[in-house]
């Protein structure tokens, strides 16, 4: 159930950010969806989920994105691990210290990817460090707003369907 | 019982040293794609179809029926008119600036008739920041690597890496790694455009400092590099500045406006090697380049 949950939620980020990218160019390199899976994958399951969503969405983007294929799987297993591995050291159930784990995961995991393409290609890193940023800000209010939307959404509607039936008993 | 779950640093060597193979393997071989990017490619093509065509239904329903009814079909119509009008206009331009020794040499019917086939942008790049896009054509409609995709304001980009059947991936002129030979309308000197980074996201190379190029100067593909159609607009020169070196630093501006792209034409005409016809200097830019 558990990877099933987990498979389905990295195939709709990647569907959205192919989507995204093919609406927007400017604003797809704003946020990368499947990075935010995965560390959201590392952060709920663990560092053996988080290692192997990873794997599996990196090598699928990778796929399809064209490049060499097991830089972005690298990156991501690296990062989905390691968040999972810190998840379970500290506590990370309220959103500052979730926003600074997504902020920082995708820092690391631009500097890897870009780091592994440099050594691949014989080249100098090519890091945008603005751009970097900003995607890491934006990873990190779309993770966070996950959470929140995964552990409130079935309370809040709870609430307001007792509220609707408690209103029609009234009623009647 | 083994639990695997216990064992996570053993797991995270595994994973990393298989993904390290993975790219070496593709670091050594130079020639094709590998299967699982092809296989991949080619599945999920059909999904981002999918899911372009749903939300396609979903905009279209509100923009033809909710939000403007008629007048929406109508503008579509329009747009398309002024599209092809602006296509055969640029190849009209194309045709007066050539000069009579090229008109001699390259075959009028040729040059101008064009075979193309319209295509949908159905989703972009995952990775951000790699400026590719995919089209909802592929080898079953005809089209090959390295062919050239144009759009009413100018060159978009080229076909790259072997289609699937009912999608191929195009890389923009503005990627990085884009790169097209060109040649100013007015003074028709030669060079060549590469994408980059910065604002304006073009750059035009081995162009000599003494060379005339102005800001506002057309750019068009000069046909060299065999993928891009002569005549074809590329930009517009932003700033020319005296080089260190022997060329000019010159910036583009892209004709295409890359953050909208909708529909494009792929040229059906396979890219061929540099003719001797193409690498020739235009006779103005004879005068204009000392190389």
């Amino acid at each position: 159930m558990k990877t099933a949950a987990v498979m389905a939620a990295l195939a709709v980020a990647l569907v959205l950010q192919t989507t995204l990218a093919g609406m927007s160019l400017v604003g797809s390199t704003r946020v990368n969806l499947v990075l935010v899976a995965v560390i959201y994958v590392a952060l709920a399951y663990g560092s053996v989920f988080g290692l192997f969503a990873g794997c599996a969405a990196g090598l699928v983007q990778d796929a399809i994105a064209g490049g060499m294929v097991g830089i972005g799987g690298l990156s991501k297993t690296l990062v989905g691990f390691f968040v999972g591995v810190l998840g379970a050291q500290f506590i990370v159930s309220t959103p500052v210290p979730r926003f600074l784990m997504f902020f920082g995961a995708s820092m690391v995991h631009e500097l890897c990817f870009q780091a592994l393409y440099a050594l691949v290609e014989s080249r100098g890193i090519r890091f945008d460090t603005s751009s970097a940023v900003i995607q890491a800000l934006v990873n990190g209010a779309v993770g966070i707003s996950a959470f929140l939307i995964a552990e409130r959404g079935p309370e809040m509607f709870q609430r307001d369907g007792w509220r609707r039936s408690s209103s029609v008993r009234r009623r009647y | 019982m083994l639990d695997i779950r216990r064992r996570t640093g053993v797991l995270l060597i595994v994973v990393t040293v298989a993904q390290l193979v993975l790219i070496s393997v593709q670091v050594q071989s130079k020639s094709g794609l590998p299967v699982f990017q092809e296989v991949t490619f080619g599945v999920f093509a059909r999904i981002q179809g999918g899911a372009w065509g749903a939300l396609r239904s979903v905009r279209d329903v509100w923009s033809n029926y909710v939000w403007l009814r008629g007048a929406r079909a109508e503008n579509e119509t329009l747009r398309k008119q002024l599209g092809e009008l602006q296509i055969q206009l640029q190849q009209q331009q194309a045709l007066a600036s050539r000069s009579t020794k090229l008109q001699e040499l390259l075959s009028l019917q040729t040059s101008t008739n064009l075979p193309t086939l319209a295509a949908e942008v159905i989703a972009g790049n995952p990775n951000p920041g790699m400026l590719t896009v995919t089209i909802g054509r592929g080898s079953a409609d005809g089209v090959q690597a390295d062919m050239a995709v144009i759009a009413p304001a100018g060159v978009v980009g080229r076909i790259v890496g072997p289609p699937a059947a009912h999608a191929a991936r195009v890389q923009l002129l503005i990627d990085r790694n884009a790169a097209a030979g060109v040649l100013t309308e007015r003074t028709r000197s030669g060079g060549m455009v590469v994408g980059s980074d910065r604002d304006p996201p073009l750059a035009m190379d081995l162009v000599s400092n003494m060379s005339d190029i102005k800001a506002g100067d057309l750019v068009i593909a000069s046909g060299v590099d065999g993928i891009y159609p002569k005549g074809f607009a590329i930009g517009r020169v932003e700033s020319s500045e005296r080089g260190t070196g022997l060329y000019r630093a010159i910036t583009v501006r892209p004709s295409v406006d890359f953050s909208s792209l909708e529909e494009v034409l792929v040229v059906l005409v396979p890219a061929r090697s540099a003719t001797p016809e193409d690498s020739a200097p235009a006779p103005a830019a004879k005068a204009g380049t000392a190389k």
